[in-house]
């Protein structure tokens, strides 16, 4: 390999990480608060609304079940309008970002829905109010479920963030493809795949890790 | 004496697709301040359902129930959770925040009634010294034992002041040792504190041991209400008598033969009554079970007995016995 290309992978690392690192962060923050909503409003829980509950789990639906591939290029022009272009690291964060979001929304909906119900109703017959009890009650129990949940989220969006360099995004997947697919260079084709599962399983490994230490039961 | 609850005429009917059950029907009683008052009952009678609907977790069909005279049907949820703080509740499985340590447990009831948060700690620790648990304040629940667990419940339970703890079958997972332990950290609490104690239970013994009056519910009816030793010495209705007979006595010798239940307490124990009753009148009965009991403190003894086929002589033993001072009550 020569050292030009040493050095495009090195920076590939980089790259791979800030949009993992950005599109997880801002996934989380829409698609958190939409978990919530997602399990509070369901039947039979506190804040149960079968309107609200059905349209955001439609629009989750379907977003979820769009090819990762079909919504790259459909969010193109959204992405040009967010960020003023449609190539390059900073513009995948917005499709990795939206791609994400359905998925952390079901993630948190399904760690939250773990929570003993006992619990539950233990903080209602304290005198707690609905939004207390899932900050302060709910919340805390799923903490370990929730990180759990967030390594395998991360580790999917690192996955998508290699098929962002299909549409010019950057990072080690447009790498392999530009070295191994469109120049049929097998050892660079090989490393950053190497690289990719190293990277998955890191994330995996601490996400466990982290999930066990926070553990009390 | 005040009543804390007043229930007139309660009705729950749960509808679940379609399918209606009623799990109460027009059931009234009221509890008394500072009582310890007893709800059994079988399995599936309806005993957690009504427990519920004195914090209003559940929502009566009909009639209504009032605490300290206000009905709490028509509080808003604002008004429910602040009178919630007054009305404590422990669970059979304990129900503690597993990620909180126990003394940040403790503290929740605190926190949710916007007390400062030196103020609250202070606070949850008293009640750890309370239930004997201080030095675990900052373990965290899955390190504990379940007796130490309903322990830390009743810490969290107090902690707010409450004016009347309510506690669903909150012995049931325990071993007899263990209850006996919690009960009689309850019955100190409700003495030295003068805290009202409603206690749902599926087993006699609980209600025997710290109860001063209890409900019997069968099938979702009221069947009978009254204080315990009352209750234990002469029950009335059918699923008392189930409930404070001896489990499985000996079948009678003559199947259709008349079989009847003496009790007793510790004044009437030095006397020899089966002995003085052969002796002065001649008619001898055969004891199908016999054994004693402690009811609010005070020893029991029942035995079960199967009179003669003659009604003449089953009268005569009868009366002999209710003339010595014995309850004498049929068995069915
Ligand atoms: N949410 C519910 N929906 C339908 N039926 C219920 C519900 N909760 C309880 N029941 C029924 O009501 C009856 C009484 O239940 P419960 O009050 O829990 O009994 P207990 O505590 O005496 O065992 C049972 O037959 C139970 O199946
Ligand atoms: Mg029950």
């Amino acid at each position: 390999m020569s050292d030009y290309i040493k050095e495009a992978i090195v920076n590939g690392i980089f790259e791979t990480f800030e949009m993992t690192l950005f599109a997880s962060l801002f996934s989380y923050i829409v698609g958190m608060p939409l978990g919530v909503i997602l399990y509070a409003t369901s039947k039979g829980r506190i804040l149960q609304n079968r309107i609200v509950n059905g349209i955001i789990g439609f629009i989750v639906n379907v977003a979820r079940s769009l090819p990762f591939l079909i919504l790259l290029v459909l969010l193109i022009p959204f992405t040009r309008f967010v960020v003023g272009s449609s190539i390059g690291t900073v513009a995948s964060i917005v499709p990795l970002t939206v791609g994400a979001i359905p998925i952390v929304a079901r993630m948190v909906e399904s760690s939250l829905n773990e929570v003993n119900p006992g619990i539950i109703e233990a903080a209602k017959s304290m005198g707690a109010s609905p939004v207390y009890t899932i900050i302060h009650f709910i919340i805390p129990e799923a903490v370990p479920s929730l990180l759990q949940g967030g390594a395998i989220n991360i580790a999917t969006v690192l996955g998508y963030s290699a098929m962002a360099g299909v549409i010019g995004g950057g990072g080690l997947g447009a790498i392999a493809l530009q070295y191994g697919y469109y120049r049929y260079q097998k050892e660079v084709l090989w490393t950053t795949v190497a690289l990719l599962i190293a990277m998955v399983m890191i994330i995996q490994e601490v996400g466990i890790r982290l999930s066990k230490k926070t553990r009390k039961n | 004496m005040a009543n804390v609850f007043e229930l007139t005429n309660v009705s729950k009917t749960y509808k679940n697709d379609g399918k209606e059950f009623t799990a109460l029907k027009n059931v009234s009683l009221e509890v008394r301040e500072g009582e310890i008052f007893g709800i059994i009952g079988m399995s599936g009678a309806g005993k957690s359902t009504l427990v519920r609907t004195l914090n209003r977790l559940e929502e009566v069909t009909s009639g209504s129930v009032r605490f300290y005279d206000e009905d709490l049907a028509f509080l808003n949820a604002k008004q429910l959770r602040e009178v919630r703080h007054s009305i404590s509740m422990i669970f059979q499985s304990f129900n503690l925040v597993n990620q909180r340590t126990v003394l940040s447990n403790v503290e929740q009831p605190l926190k949710i009634a916007g007390v400062p948060r030196k103020e609250r700690r202070e606070k949850a620790k008293q009640m750890l010294e309370i239930v004997g648990l201080l030095e675990k304040a900052d373990v965290y629940p899955s390190r504990l034992s379940g007796g130490q667990k309903q322990r830390v419940a009743i810490a969290r339970a107090l902690a707010a002041e409450p004016k009347v703890l309510l506690c669903d079958e909150a012995t049931s997972a325990l071993d007899p040792k263990i209850t006996g332990e919690i009960l009689d950290l309850l019955k100190q609490i409700n003495q030295e504190r003068k805290l009202t104690i409603v206690i749902i239970t599926h087993e006699m013994s609980v209600v025997e041991k710290i109860c001063d009056r209890v409900a019997i519910i069968d099938d979702g009816n009221l069947a009978e209400v009254g204080e315990v030793t009352q209750v234990f010495s002469n029950p009335q209705s059918k699923a008392a008598k189930k409930l404070v007979f001896p489990s499985n006595p000996f079948e009678p010798s003559n199947p259709g033969g008349r079989v009847v239940r003496l009790v007793f307490d510790g004044t009437q124990s030095n006397v020899p009554f089966i002995a003085n009753l052969v002796e002065e009148t001649g008619l001898k009965v055969n004891i199908l079970s016999a054994n004693t009991r402690s009811v609010g403190g005070i020893g029991y003894g029942q035995m079960i007995v199967e009179l003669p086929d003659s009604i003449d002589e089953q009268n005569t033993i009868i009366s002999f016995f209710e003339e010595g001072g014995l309850t004498v009550s049929e068995v069915d």
